[in-house]
């Protein structure tokens, strides 16, 4: 399967091409190249799927393949940094889903972004993006997928930042940067534990299982947990950044501020599943090393999916109730691994977050489009700026709503059989966290009904020219993606990926699966009550809990939160007397050794006459010093 | 003795025959033809660069008197690439009015200053050692001298004849104690006779100071700058990188294979001489305004830091040693080649000319930029690499605070080189110099050079290569 370093290969080719030469070209013409290009690089990740799940199994589990592994730096014999090509079931089934969802977006901007200034930065942008994140989820050692992780937070950084001349985004931006670097450093300071105790990097030798890697860590604690759990803790935490999980989760709702497709592709569904990502791929590790850090994922899920689920419901900003959505659907992924066990049913949470992950990003990004649609056509992001569009853009009505039965949990969608797998799994983890989540479950069909209640029923707002159905470059990757949502259930996932690589047969908890259907259903029936027309209630609600309204409007003040400690305390009592002193005591003494260098310059010019008898005098003298400092000595 | 001993002196004889060829074309070439010569020359070089390129196996020839090792063929082809480049950029110089008549005689002459060093690399007695060093120092006088009309260049060569030999009689001096007090010359046979009596740490002191004088450390260094600034560029070129590497490098040789039972105490000698070379250089470079004689006391205190990895006394010096050699000098044949186009066609040569270079001259002062960066040791330039390595080899026998002391005094270098970059890009000037064409031969050379100042620190292939052939005490 030599042909999966193309993968790589074409879009770093590309966003080098189009970032060197695509102001030379015309603005199509680059976006073509771009897309095209992803095309072919969609391709190849489908044939290597293909290739790959039809390849016999050993033992009963897929192989773990390496196609390309060379030495890039070689430090010592124990210490060396390869770059390479892992291919295993889920780095492959994220290859289709990150190759899937970024050509939607690539033949959607082509309609969404057209006559935008920079377009083919754009293309050379979504191309690196697309590059680092196929990098990272191939990456066969720790260190390779920290080098694309990185990429992937610049990439990022970049797309939201698109609209270099707003401040918003620029302040955006650089929030997204900072915290997710911020959770990096901890990511960081995991991998140097988790390497120098187990002296490895690679995947293959830290999730094997074998209890040797990490026998070198063994007896060593550090204020009372043992340096496994303090490592593997410090992963998380990289992954909680870029994952969005409280109370890191601050950025992506103000990663918004970039344009929409970039939105559907980088904080729908590929970037912010890397956290989700990362601690699947230590799975294996976190169970056998780790188990205590693998259920503080578990509650750290858990509250940030209620959490953001509670805000998503006061939001008024139709892309920020989905990105609150995203945040609460990460949340339900990580308590899908931290409830997990290892091998056949005990293992359902972990199938069930990758089979989320799966569908999410599929119905996520239609989501996101579809928002996209609207926001070309209003021209605004305000719910009170839409309503009753679905007489005016059919096409967008039918797929979101789709997208909203899907993340609802209405069979047969895609949403309902993912979710209910990590419901199930939470369910025979404990009986209470079961009951939490199904709750959480019903919020999230509540909020997505009112968003599509706002969006598309009720009293039409008054618009200076009639909304109109978006071109066919955009509806066509709507379209797919509805057919993708409404067929993906079915795709018998726990074949493909499971905890132990045993193929695993998903069958539906019946319990479950109508208790978590009926939940929805009533949190439907009661969106629909509220929204579909004029209807009091909801306002009488906020009027009764004035308090928690405006706390749940504002996001609960984490920003305020985080503002007040930088701010405040770590400007004030840190970083001014740190500035004084750099000014006055470091600088002063940097000042006064130039002035002494300048001095003593000044001094021994002397020496330099230009007389060569002089010379020769000072050469036999250092001679005869030379001779005597080593006669005496 | 057979024949078959000149076998073993096979660059030497390739590179005379390089020579004889030239000459005669020189003599008989009719004015036609001799419009060829420079690009015939660089050819021909270049054929005995390539013919020689990968180093041979250890060998012994007239009964001891030329050791040749894998290492010192390396620095022979180190050298050569050097030579060539000089070479590329000498052309418009060699082409100019006052020079011409003379032109054919330069090649003979660089030539020989090259078998010079090429025998003292491959000397494996100190007679043989002598005869290179003289064979190296005599000719780059008239080298020195070659525009004899001018005063500058006059004073240069008559400097540089009067202090090499003064440094010979010196080293001679202590030939002859050394083998006064043990009755041989031969490198073979001396380390069993050395015994650190007082006589003898006195021939080794007298006889190292040529070599000191050689690669220009302080206070042998005073004739440098006088030297650098008023020889012809190339000439400075050629003297700043080629003879300063091969010096360095048989210094070292000399060191590690006669010396070895004497490490205490050349140990304290290069210690001191590190520290006062490094420091002093460095305080009379940032006070200089003429580009020539600015690089002279960059090119001295970079000889400071090469004695850093003669001090370390281990392979990894070894190693770092011809590296560094290698990336300094193509580093600074970057800037001799833009200085010297620039003077060449504008005559300007101090740091205030160059205000606003970057306005008219941008490819030429990106050059320059690199390169300036490259000495500073800043990353991910070649400089930083090789500074890195040295600095590790010191340190790891111990020398920390000689390292401490020179990472110091990077922090100055590194405020002059850019003082030159500032100069280039920020300063204003109403009147830069105009926009200047180079040749083509320049602009190889200049392409080469860059690309060496980049890729010579991210291919490591090349620094463990070399370190496959170094050997320590």
């Amino acid at each position: 399967m030599e042909y999966t370093l193309l993968i790589l290969l074409l879009p770093m080719l590309t966003f080098i091409g189009l970032g060197l030469f695509g102001m030379k070209l015309r603005p199509a013409v680059a976006g073509c190249i771009g897309t095209l290009s992803l095309a072919v690089t969609a391709l190849l990740a489908y044939m290597t799927a293909g290739q790959y799940f039809l390849m016999p199994r050993v033992d009963g589990a897929y192989e773990k393949l390496l196609p390309y592994n060379f030495d890039w730096l070689h430090f010592t014999e124990n210490l060396q940094i390869s770059l390479g090509i892992l291919l295993d079931p889920i780095s492959v089934m994220m290859l289709v889903v990150i190759s899937t969802v970024s050509l939607m977006v690539h033949i959607y901007s082509m309609g969404y972004m057209k006559g935008e200034r920079g377009f083919q930065r754009y293309y050379a942008f979504l191309s690196l993006f697309t590059f680092s994140m196929l990098g990272l989820v191939v990456a066969p050692n720790i260190f390779q997928m920290y080098i694309f992780w990185e990429l992937v937070g610049v990439s990022s950084y970049l797309l939201i930042g698109f609209y270099y001349t707003k401040p918003e985004a620029i302040a955006a931006s650089k929030k997204a940067f900072i915290v997710t670097r911020f959770a990096d450093l901890g990511f960081l300071l995991g991998i140097l534990l988790l390497s120098f105790f187990t002296g490895t990097f690679d995947f293959e030798a830290l999730t094997s299982g074998d209890t040797s890697v990490f026998s070198g860590a063994a007896g060593v604690t550090f204020m009372g947990a043992s340096v496994m759990s303090w490592a593997l803790a410090l992963i998380f935490i990289g992954g909680a950044g870029k994952s969005a999980m409280f109370p890191l989760h601050i950025w992506l709702p103000d990663a918004m501020e970039g344009p929409t497709p970039v939105s559907a592709l980088i904080h729908a569904a590929t970037m912010v599943v890397a956290g989700v990502f990362l601690v699947a791929r230590l799975f294996p590790l976190y169970i056998i090393a780790a188990p205590e850090v693998l259920v503080g994922i578990a509650y750290v899920g858990a509250f940030t999916s209620l959490y953001a689920a509670v805000v998503a419901c006061m939001q008024t900003d139709i892309k920020r109730v989905l990105a609150f959505s995203t945040i609460s659907q990460i949340g339900f992924m990580m308590v899908a691994l931290g409830v997990s066990g290892m091998g056949g049913h005990e293992g359902t949470g972990y199938m069930a977050s990758m089979f989320h992950l799966f569908t999410h990003a599929m119905f996520k990004a239609l989501l996101f489009l579809c928002a996209g649609a609207i926001i070309h056509t209003i021209g605004s992001n305000e719910m009170s700026r839409m309503g009753g569009l679905r007489k005016y853009m059919p096409v967008t009505h039918i797929t979101f709503l789709i997208a909203c039965l899907a993340i609802a949990g209405i069979p047969p969608f895609s949403g309902f059989f993912s979710k209910d797998e990590i419901l199930s799994a939470t369910f025979s983890f404990s009986p209470v966290f079961g009951c939490f989540m199904s709750f959480v479950a019903g919020l999230t069909a509540f909020y997505m009904f009112r968003l599509y209640y706002g969006i598309f029923w009720g009293t039409p707002a008054k618009h200076e020219h009639t909304p109109h159905e978006a071109p066919k470059s955009m509806t066509i990757p709507l379209m797919i993606l509805a057919i993708i949502t409404v067929f993906a259930g079915f795709i018998p996932f726990g074949q493909f990926v499971s905890s132990d690589g045993q193929p695993y047969t998903i069958h539906l908890n019946l319990g479950v699966a109508i208790a978590s259907v009926v939940i929805a259903l009533i949190a439907i029936g009661i969106a629909t009550y509220f929204y579909k027309s004029k209807c009091d209630i909801p306002e009488r609600l906020l009027n009764m809990f004035p308090h928690f309204h405006r706390a749940a409007y504002h996001r609960f003040y984490i920003d305020e939160f985080y503002l007040f400690i930088t701010k405040r305390i770590i400007f004030n009592c840190v970083s001014r007397p740190i500035a004084w002193f750099d000014r006055h005591v470091i600088d002063g003494t940097m000042n006064g050794i130039a002035y002494v260098t300048q001095r003593a310059s000044v001094l021994i010019r002397g020496l330099q006459s230009g007389q060569v008898q002089q010379y020769a005098f000072v050469f036999l003298l250092g001679t005869l010093l030379i001779v005597l400092l080593v006669v005496l000595i | 003795m057979g024949y078959s001993n000149f076998l073993f002196l096979k660059e030497e004889l390739s590179l005379i025959a390089v020579m004889v060829i030239l000459l005669v074309y020189d003599i008989f070439g009719s004015k036609k033809s001799l419009n060829y010569f420079h690009p015939v020359a660089c050819v021909l070089f270049l054929a005995h660069t390539l013919l020689n390129l990968f180093p041979s196996e250890a060998s012994e020839a007239f009964g001891g008197m030329i050791i040749n090792t894998p290492m010192g063929d390396i620095v022979k082809t180190i050298l050569n690439v050097g030579t060539l480049i000089v070479l590329l950029q000498a052309r418009n110089w060699l082409h100019s009015e006052a020079v011409l008549i003379r032109r054919g005689e330069f090649y003979f002459i660089l030539f020989s200053t090259l078998l010079g060093m090429y025998f003292m690399i491959s000397s494996g007695n100190f007679l043989m050692f002598f005869i290179g060093l003289e064979m190296a120092s005599i000719p780059t006088a008239v080298l020195a001298a070659y525009d004899k009309y001018k005063h500058d260049t006059a004073e240069a060569g008559a400097k540089y004849i009067l202090s090499a030999a003064f440094a010979s009689g010196l080293s001679l001096y202590g030939i002859s104690l050394i083998y006064g007090t043990t009755g041989t010359l031969y490198f073979a046979d001396l380390p069993a006779h050395i015994d650190g009596s007082t006589l003898q740490i006195m021939a080794f002191a007298f006889f190292a100071v040529g070599l000191f004088f050689k690669i220009s450390l302080v206070p042998f260094h005073l004739w440098t700058a006088d030297v650098y600034q008023g020889a012809p560029t190339t000439v400075t070129a050629y003297l700043s990188v080629i003879s300063k590497g091969a010096g360095a490098f048989v210094l070292m040789t000399i060191l590690y294979k006669v010396f070895g039972n004497l490490i205490d105490e050349w140990r304290t000698i290069c210690y001191a001489l590190i520290v006062l070379t490094i420091t002093v250089a460095n305080l009379f470079a940032i006070r200089q305004q003429n580009l020539k004689r600015f690089l002279a006391y960059s090119s001295i205190s970079q000889a400071g830091y090469i004695l850093l990895g003669v001090i370390s006394g281990n392979e990894l010096g070894m190693t770092s040693l011809v590296y560094y050699i290698l990336v300094y000098m193509i580093s600074n044949l970057a800037i001799f080649g833009v200085i010297g186009i620039i003077e060449h066609r504008t005559g300007k040569i101090t740091i205030n000319d160059y205000n606003g270079l970057y306005k008219t001259n941008p490819r030429l002062s990106f050059v320059m930029m690199l390169a300036l960066f490259s000495l500073a040791g800043i990353p991910p330039f070649a400089g930083f690499f090789s500074k890195f390595f040295i600095f590790a080899a010191a340190a790891q026998e111990g020398f920390y605070v000689l390292v401490l002391i020179a990472c110091l005094n990077t922090i100055i270098s590194l405020y002059y080189y850019l003082l030159v970059v500032k100069a280039m890009f920020i300063n204003k000037n109403d009147t830069p110099i105009e926009t200047v064409h180079s040749d083509a031969y320049t602009r190889i050379s200049l392409v080469a050079c860059t690309i060496g100042v980049i890729a010579l620190g991210l291919i490591s292939a090349i620094y463990e290569q070399l370190g496959t052939f170094s050997f320590g005490i």
